[in-house]
C-alpha cells in the first residue's frame, strides 16, 4: 500500500492550503494574463481591425442612417441632455479635432463636414490600462471590448478615453419603456430583440460588432453605409499591406483623432 | 477601552444623535440611489466622476497626513508629539473609511465590488489604490489601538507595533502619491497630466490634515478634562506653515508651465475655472473664494505672531480647510473633466440626494471619529496625561 488514509488527508490538507495561495499567486504571475489585457508593442499582431471613412462620399443623410441603424441593432435607447448615451455620432471638425481647430483656416468643404465619431479600437487603448477589472479589454483582433457582465461601473475608462467615446447607463435603459417623454423618443425600443440591453451602472460603447466580424461580416455601419454610397466606410484588417484599407490609405490623406498622445486609434477620416 | 464610549456627557449623546439623523436620511437617498441608479445625482457624459470621487481624493489626504506626527515623533523623536499621535491615526482610521464608503457610493454596479479581488489587475492605479488605502486602514487601527490600551495599562507597547509604524509612515505618503496616480496618467486630460501632481496632493494634504487637528485638539480641550498641549499645537502651526506654503508654490508652478508654454488644452481649464470659458463659469467664484482663503491663511502662518496665537492659529486653520476643500473638493474634478475631449464645456453640479449622501458619508466619518476620540481622551483622563 502506498498511502493510507492518515497520509492520504495529509496530503488533501496540505494541497487544498497551497491550492488556494498558489491559485491567486499563479492568477497574478500567469504568462499571459498581463498581456492579454494590454498588448505589448513588442508582440506580433497578425490582425488589427481599423475603419477608414470617405469623407467625401458621406454626407448628414447617410450619417444620421448608419448611426440610426448602429443604435437599433445594439438598444441604444435615445436619452436628451448630458447623461446620454451614444455608440457613434457626428460632429463637426471644430469639435472633431479641436487641437487643430483653432485658427486653422480650413476650405470650405472641410468647414462643412460631419465626421461619424466612435471609439478608436486604439492599438495602445488607455481604458483597458485603468480599467481595475478588465472589464474592457483588447482582443487579438484588436477590437476594444466591454464586459457588462463584469463592469462595477467606477468609470475609470470614462476619464481614461480621450476621445469621449464611452456612455455610462446613470439609469436603467429600459425606462425609456415607462416613461412617458422617453417612450416617445424610443417608442420600439428594444429595437433588436435578439441583443440583450444594458443593465444600470455599467460603461458601453461600440464593439466593432466582434460578433458579426468574427462570421466575416462587415460591422453594421459599414454595411449600412457602403449600401447608401460604396465605398464610404472601409474596414479592414490594417496590419495586412494588401487589404482595402491599406491601399485607399496609401493614395489618400487620412486624418485621426489626437495622434499625439500616442494611444494609435484606428479609425481614419479620409480628406 | 470601547466601554469608554458608551458613558459620555448629554451634549455627547445629543451629538451622536444629530450624527445618526444625519446618516439616516443619507441613508435613505442611498436607498434612492440604489434604485434608480447614479441618474439622481448632477454628473454626465463629460463629467462622469463628481462630488463622490472629489471627496474620496480630498479624504485620502486627510488620512495621510496623519504621518505630519507620527514622523516627528518616531523618526525625530519629537516627543510632545508623543501625546497626540493617537489622535493623528484615529483621524487617518475615519478618514480612510469616509474614502472607501464614497467609492462605494460612486460605483454604479457596487454589488459587483469585490471584481477587483476576483480578477486582480495590476496595471489599473484602482487595484493599487485598493490595496495601498486598505493596507493603511489596517495599520491605523493595528497602531492606534495597541498604543492606546499600552498606555492605559501604563506599559511600553510592544516592539512589533514599532515596526508596523516605520511601515506606517511611508504608507502615508504612498496612499496619496496612488490617488494622484489615477488622475496623472490620464493621456487626455491635460488639467490632470502633470507630474507634480503627487507632489501638489501631498502638499495639501499637509496642511489640510494638520489643520483639521489644530480644530479637533481646541474642540478637544475645550469640552473634555485632556490638553493636547500648547507647544503641540504650536509644532502643528509649524508644520501647516510649511506644507500651505508649498501648496501654494506649487499651483503657480502649474501655472508658470501651462501658461509660458502657452499650450491651449494646458491652459483652458484653468482658465475656465477662474474666467469662465465660451460662457460657462459656475466655478469662477468658489476658485476665487479658494483663493482669497489660500491668501489668508499663509498671511496668519507666516507671520509669527499671528502663527503662535491660537485664536489667529485657528483661523489659519480654517482658511486652509476652506481653500484646499475648493481646490480638490470642487476644482480638481470639474476641471479636469472640462473642456471636454471635444472643446465643449459641460457644467456640473451636485444634486441635493448627491450632497445628502455626502454629508451622510461626512457624518459616518465623524461618529467614527467622536467614538475614536472619546476612547482616547477616556484613556488619558483615566491614566491622568
Amino acid at each position: 500500500m502506498g498511502v493510507n488514509r492518515r497520509e492520504f488527508l495529509k496530503i488533501i490538507g496540505l494541497s487544498a492550503l497551497f491550492g488556494i495561495g498558489a491559485k491567486s499567486a499563479l492568477q497574478l504571475l500567469a504568462p499571459g494574463e498581463l498581456e492579454a489585457s494590454v498588448p505589448p508593442l513588442t508582440k506580433e499582431k497578425k490582425i488589427q481591425w481599423a475603419m477608414a471613412i470617405d469623407m467625401k462620399k458621406v454626407d448628414d443623410q447617410l450619417l444620421d442612417k448608419v448611426i440610426e441603424a448602429c443604435h437599433k441593432y445594439y438598444n441604444v435607447p435615445k436619452i436628451p441632455g448630458p447623461k446620454e448615451l451614444k455608440w457613434i455620432w457626428k460632429e463637426d471638425f471644430e469639435h472633431a479635432f479641436p487641437e487643430q481647430a483653432e485658427g486653422a483656416y480650413v476650405t470650405e468643404e472641410v468647414e462643412k463636414m460631419h465626421f461619424p465619431l466612435l471609439c478608436n479600437h486604439c492599438d495602445n487603448p488607455p481604458c483597458c490600462r485603468v480599467c481595475p477589472t478588465k472589464a474592457t479589454f483588447k482582443r487579438e483582433d484588436g477590437i476594444v471590448m466591454m464586459d457588462w457582465h463584469r463592469c462595477i461601473g467606477c468609470r475609470f475608462c470614462m476619464a481614461g478615453c480621450p476621445y469621449g467615446s464611452r456612455s455610462f447607463n446613470w439609469g436603467d435603459p429600459r425606462r425609456v419603456m415607462k416613461n412617458k417623454d422617453l417612450r416617445k423618443l424610443n417608442p420600439d425600443f428594444p429595437t433588436n430583440k435578439k441583443f440583450p440591453t444594458r443593465t444600470k451602472g455599467v460603461v458601453e460603447k461600440c464593439i466593432f460588432c466582434y460578433e458579426k466580424v468574427d462570421k466575416g461580416e462587415l460591422p453594421v455601419c459599414v454595411e449600412t453605409a457602403n449600401k447608401i454610397k460604396k465605398g464610404s466606410f472601409i474596414f479592414g484588417n490594417i496590419l495586412d499591406p494588401e487589404s482595402e484599407i491599406r491601399k485607399v490609405l496609401r493614395k489618400r490623406f487620412a486624418l485621426r483623432r489626437k495622434p499625439v498622445l500616442g494611444t494609435g486609434p484606428n479609425i481614419f477620416y479620409l480628406i | 477601552m470601547i466601554q469608554t464610549i458608551f458613558k459620555g456627557s448629554k451634549k455627547y449623546g445629543y451629538w451622536i444623535l444629530f450624527l445618526l439623523a444625519i446618516i439616516g436620511v443619507a441613508f435613505i437617498c442611498y436607498m434612492m440611489q440604489w434604485r434608480e441608479g447614479l441618474l439622481i445625482t448632477g454628473m454626465n457624459r463629460d463629467v462622469s466622476w463628481g462630488f463622490y470621487i472629489a471627496q474620496f481624493t480630498y479624504l485620502v489626504g486627510i488620512a495621510a497626513s496623519g504621518v505630519m506626527v507620527v514622523l516627528p515623533c518616531y523618526l525625530h523623536n519629537y516627543k510632545a508629539f508623543a501625546r497626540i499621535t493617537v489622535f493623528g491615526e484615529f483621524l487617518a482610521i475615519a478618514a480612510v473609511l469616509m474614502c472607501l464608503m464614497f467609492i462605494f457610493v460612486d460605483l454604479g454596479k457596487p454589488m459587483r465590488m469585490l471584481n477587483v479581488l476576483f480578477y486582480p489587475t495590476p496595471h489599473s492605479i484602482l487595484f493599487w489604490d485598493m490595496i495601498v488605502l486598505n493596507g493603511y486602514l489596517l495599520l491605523n487601527i493595528l497602531i492606534g489601538w495597541n498604543v492606546l490600551s499600552a498606555e492605559r495599562k501604563g506599559v511600553h507597547y510592544p516592539d512589533w507595533v514599532k515596526v508596523l509604524i516605520y511601515i506606517s509612515i511611508p504608507w502615508a505618503f504612498s496612499i496619496h502619491t496612488v490617488t494622484a496616480f489615477i488622475y496623472a496618467g490620464l493621456p487626455g486630460r491635460p488639467y490632470w497630466l502633470t507630474a507634480i501632481m503627487a507632489a501638489r496632493f501631498l502638499a495639501s494634504a499637509f496642511c489640510s490634515g494638520p489643520a483639521l487637528l489644530v480644530i479637533l485638539c481646541l474642540i478637544i480641550r475645550k469640552v473634555t478634562n485632556f490638553d493636547p498641549g500648547k507647544e503641540q499645537i504650536r509644532t502643528l502651526g509649524g508644520i501647516i506653515a510649511y506644507a500651505m506654503i508649498l501648496n501654494v508654490f506649487f499651483f503657480f508652478l502649474e501655472l508658470f508651465t501651462a501658461f509660458y508654454s502657452h499650450i491651449p488644452e494646458h491652459m483652458k481649464p484653468i482658465i475656465y475655472l477662474f474666467k469662465g470659458l465660451n460662457g460657462h463659469g459656475r466655478l469662477v467664484p468658489w476658485m476665487w473664494t479658494a483663493a482669497i482663503f489660500a491668501f489668508i491663511s499663509l498671511l496668519l502662518l507666516i507671520i509669527p505672531q499671528t502663527r503662535r496665537k491660537e485664536d489667529t492659529l485657528l483661523i489659519a486653520c480654517i482658511s486652509v480647510i476652506i481653500a484646499t476643500w475648493i481646490d480638490k473638493g470642487l476644482g480638481l474634478i470639474i476641471g479636469g473633466f472640462n473642456p471636454n475631449p471635444f472643446g465643449r464645456i459641460t457644467d456640473y453640479w451636485p444634486t441635493k440626494p448627491e450632497v445628502m449622501i455626502t454629508l451622510g458619508v461626512y457624518a459616518f466619518g465623524f461618529l467614527v471619529l467622536t467614538l475614536l476620540y472619546k476612547m482616547a481622551v477616556s484613556v488619558k483622563e483615566e491614566v491622568g496625561a
